[in-house]
């Protein structure tokens, strides 16, 4: 009779324990073995070892029951994640982890009403130390919940990606992160004398419409910023589901997303030069600057034969890569434009800004994807040195990282941002459908520079027509 | 598990998670997100207690979508992390014919 005395291990046991310690041990594993690229994939594998341990164990613990439910939830929520995570397009990234960025907030937003449930059911005192963790969490959970859907939203292509502004919207979020936290002191204060479910209710409602509000007015240029705090959110919430519960896998496996949230979010508010909240409240990019006002300036523009003259013949050659690339799915013809260059023996590198694209390291990924080896990409602060001895620099779908108003105009409205230099090499080519400005709203000195030459086309068929042309010359 | 007890493990741990991902290089920082989405998919374990102690049809539904979701993030998160870093593994068959770029324009090319 294996199967009962399975299904009764007592949560507090010292076996359970252990395994939940040799669980997330295995977490932090996995993630110190994805500090490079040949060994991330087995760090992979190791942190989901940990999460079969975890989940095992659960599923064996007493009081686990409802099998039929358990067997819904986690046959649907396997068939979904399978074929999602099969089909999901690399350039269309962002959009899945800020949807699982959803489902797992949601996830921890249900777990906090369901536990509050359960003390009220039971007719009992909720105990503080579990009431604030479960009010904690169920506010955090339902405004990252909410919020990933519209930034999810957003990269899909669901809801404009520009700023939506209402009028005194940041009163109104104000008024409603008070009223939260107002009628959350209120039900801590009735915790031993039955709290009000329809308030508890209420501030769930108002946490969503929180997070909808939130993230409504960020434009799709900050979302790499916005995408990182709401993971750093929701990791926040399950470490303090793991306090309601008592479950220190969860606890640990929390606070490890939420470092990883927070690291990624001061990184990309650095590498834009902008504070958090300016990000977050600025509504960047809403405005119509008037720097929109079209100047008559004269540009260069060339043809794809004269560009891949140009390439072909140099000795340097870095690649610029910014949003347009993963728009145009581009990221195979460029490779494929690299590898003329690269049989002619020319040098290739790859410049990728900290928030080129839509989310933390999506140049990476993309190109990884057309096999471009690591080694070629560059960072910001290991490129922008060798600048100046680049014979070409190739923008691709890439505008405001480029601009050298960031430098050079301390009016400019990204005065002091850190750019990739490409003014500094000796050609530019900038491949562009238009001369339209960026998501900054702003124009790029860059392509009215004497050194600049603008290809206007998009960008995966500029890249083949570029190959085409290197490869008949 | 004394609150004071768990504070210090919420506390240990950020270190030890600001320590450890501080090291991760931006070229992987996608496959971090979606690696750190897949182990916050550990809040499947709550939606199994929450199921666990219900008996009403609001709380099993509660219950059975926090399990639902908990089981993407999990499952989801994982083997997106997988397809992506195969990615970055350098493919060996690549390494050493430098000169036959045939191999690699195949490769690229499958769409």
């Amino acid at each position: 009779m294996t199967a009962p005395l399975l299904a009764a291990l007592d949560p507090q046991s010292a076996f359970v324990q252990a395994c939940y310690i040799v669980a997330f041990s295995l977490f932090i594993l996995g993630i110190r073995r994805g500090t490079h690229p040949t060994t991330a994939k087995q760090g992979n594998l190791i942190a989901a070892t940990g999460m079969v341990i975890a989940v095992a164990t659960t599923l064996a613990l007493k009081g686990i029951g409802n099998w039929g439910l358990i067997a819904i939830g986690m046959g649907g929520g396997a068939i979904v994640g399978v074929v999602a995570s099969r089909r999901v397009q690399m350039t269309a990234m962002p959009q899945m982890v800020a949807l699982y960025n959803g489902v797992g907030g949601g996830a921890v937003a249900l777990i906090a009403w369901g536990e509050f449930r359960h003390f009220l059911a039971l007719g009992e005192a909720i105990p503080l130390d579990t009431f604030v963790p479960i009010l904690f969490s169920m506010v955090i959970g339902s405004v990252s919940f909410w919020g990933s859907n519209i930034a999810f939203g957003k990269l899909q292509g669901l809801i404009p990606g520009q700023p939506v502004k209402v009028p005194g919207q940041q009163v109104l979020n104000g008024l409603l992160l008070v009223g939260i936290v107002t009628v959350c002191i209120v039900l801590g204060f009735d915790h031993d004398s039955g709290p009000s479910q329809g308030l508890f209710i209420a501030v769930l409602i108002a946490a969503a419409l929180l997070g909808n509000l939130f993230v409504l007015p960020i434009g799709g240029a900050d979302m790499p910023v916005v995408i990182s705090l709401l993971n750093a959110f929701t990791g926040l919430s399950a470490a303090a589901a793991g306090i309601e519960l008592d479950n220190t896998a969860l606890i640990v496996a929390g606070t490890l997303v939420g470092s990883s949230g927070t690291i990624l979010t001061l990184a990309m508010a650095t590498a834009m030069n902008r504070s958090v909240p300016n990000i977050l409240f600025a509504g960047f990019g809403a405005l119509p600057t008037g720097a929109a006002e079209a100047e008559e300036r004269p540009v260069t523009s060339i043809g794809a034969q004269d560009a891949a003259i140009k390439l072909a013949y140099a000795d340097s050659v870095v690649i610029v890569p910014g949003y347009g690339m993963a728009v145009a799915q581009a990221q195979h013809a460029v490779k494929e434009m690299a590898n003329e260059l690269e049989k002619r023996g020319v040098d290739v590198a790859y410049a990728i800004h900290p928030v080129a694209g839509r989310m933390p390291g999506h140049m990476n990924v993309l190109l990884a994807e057309a096999d471009v080896p690591y080694e070629e990409l560059k960072e910001m602060d290991d490129i922008n040195p060798e600048m100046p001895h680049t014979d070409v620099a190739v923008v691709i779908g890439a505008n405001d990282v480029t601009n050298p108003a960031a430098k050079d105009d301390p009016n400019s409205p990204i005065a002091g941002m850190p750019i990739i230099e490409v003014d500094e090499a000796q050609q530019v080519i900038v491949i562009k459908r238009s001369l339209s400005p960026g998501f900054a709203g702003i124009d790029n000195d860059l392509f009215y520079n004497e050194k600049t030459s603008m290809l206007f086309s998009d960008a995966k068929q500029a890249a083949a027509d570029i190959a085409a042309e290197i490869e008949n010359l | 598990m004394p609150l004071i007890t768990e504070i210090t493990i919420f506390v240990l741990a950020a270190f030890v998670g600001f320590e450890v991902i501080s090291k991760v290089p931006t070229t992987l920082h996608t496959p971090l997100m979606s690696q750190t989405n897949a182990i916050h998919g550990i809040v499947l374990l709550g939606g199994l207690i929450v199921v666990g102690l219900s008996n009403f049809w609001l709380d099993n539904l509660i219950g059975t979508i926090a399990i639902f979701f908990g089981t993407i993030n999990i499952v989801g998160g994982f083997m997106v992390t997988d397809r992506m870093l195969g990615m970055f593994v350098r493919k060996p068959k690549k390494e050493e014919p430098a000169e036959k770029p045939d191999a690699g324009d195949g490769d690229a090319g499958a769409e």
